[in-house]
């Protein structure tokens, strides 16, 4: 459960910026899942319910899957990450760590492995509306 | 918002300190310094962590022989495997064999995820193996841990020359430095570390290579026994 750990950050922040912002209440969070770390979104789901019960906190919770988006250095060429050719253990590397994907995949066009991650990286805690 | 920098403080309050290996220039033995540092804190009772930072040329694994079956485990992030007492972490048990061509927005990530996701628990010291460089894997531990800098140099021209810099980059930054540790050493010579403190030479030892990913016999080589010596001086 890797997972709870990435759900531990997200409410960590929300916490940090409801202080900082002197928010009295937090009503929503916004949490975009990076296509590329590939999240267990159920678990991803359970872990921040445990995690917010565990504090007393209740807020709706909205998760949004994100697109991602890479561009060649090389080349210029862009595409979006495709777990098709990488068997489990590939796949379960670039859950753990995104950037890993440059070890496993290239272009598609001309094949280099220096590409820039433009979206849908990882856990991104999108907004917090509150009072 | 980047949710993983405000867990990170959480995910090292169990550590009492944080000792970076580093020294600007390759091929100067700071992975070895760091490997046989944690060895020798595990032998004398302290509950030590080992974190490779080297994502281009990671080494710690080949020094402890770490085997294909050592992996961290999962629970509720990731537990270091222990290896010979050593609560051990690289990037290596995710990528492998492969090489690992980043830039450094890709290191920046990286270490943000690994120190995120990463449960040491209660720990003594934390050595860290750095890499070569003063680029976004040294700044960011900088900027995220609270780390005390141990310096290794060799006795070159050429890398006691990268060591000033290096130097004063920690003394400009505020970076806490523990002192200059000279490596390979091949004759007596006076060198001025620039005001740092200089904590000791080891001589060169041409039988270090047969140890290598022997631990039991590394702890037996005159490397070892001279490194602990000057550990003397930090713990």
């Amino acid at each position: 459960m890797h997972e709870w750990a990435l759900a531990e950050a997200v409410i960590s922040s929300a916490l940090d910026f409801s202080k900082e912002n002197r928010l009295k209440e937090i009503k929503e969070i916004t949490v975009a899942l990076g296509e590329l770390q590939q999240i267990d979104r159920e678990v991803f789901d359970f872990a921040l319910s445990e995690i917010m019960k565990s504090k007393g906190l209740e807020f709706r919770v909205v998760l949004r899957r994100k697109k991602s988006l890479l561009k060649c250095k090389r080349c210029n060429e862009e595409w979006s990450f495709d777990t098709g050719k990488l068997n489990e253990q590939e796949k379960e590397s670039i859950h753990f760590i995104p950037e890993l994907v440059h070890d496993y995949q290239g272009c598609p066009k001309c094949g280099s492995p220096d590409f820039k991650i433009l979206k849908g990286r990882g856990v991104w805690l999108d907004s917090i509306r509150g009072d | 918002m980047d949710p993983r920098t405000c867990v990170i403080k959480k995910r090292i309050e169990g550590i009492k300190r944080i000792i970076a290996v580093a020294g600007g220039k390759g091929g100067i033995g700071k992975s070895l310094v760091s490997s046989v540092m944690a060895l020798n804190l595990s032998n004398m009772g302290y509950r030590v962590g080992l974190l490779d930072l080297d994502f281009s040329g990671p080494s710690a694994h080949l020094i402890l022989g770490t085997g294909r079956s050592t992996q961290p485990r999962e629970e509720k992030g990731v537990i270091p495997p222990t290896v010979c007492g050593i609560k051990f972490f690289s990037l290596v048990f995710y990528s492998g064999k492969k090489p690992s061509p980043l830039r450094g927005i890709d290191i920046s990530n990286i270490i943000k995820e690994i120190l995120c996701i990463t449960r040491w628990g209660e720990l003594d010291v934390l050595v860290i193996d750095m890499p070569p460089g003063m680029g976004d894997a040294i700044l960011d531990p900088i900027s995220l841990m609270d780390a005390e800098f141990l310096v290794v140099t060799t006795p070159s021209l050429v890398s006691v020359g990268t060591v000033s810099k290096f130097l004063s980059f920690l003394e400009e930054s505020g970076t806490p430095s523990l002192g200059v540790l000279e490596n390979m050493r091949i004759k007596e010579t006076s060198r001025n570390f620039f005001g740092a403190d200089f904590l000791g030479s080891i001589k060169l030892d041409l039988d270090l290579e047969k140890a290598l990913g022997k631990p039991e016999k590394l702890m037996q080589t005159k490397f070892s026994s001279e490194l602990r010596e000057i550990m003397e001086k930090v713990f």
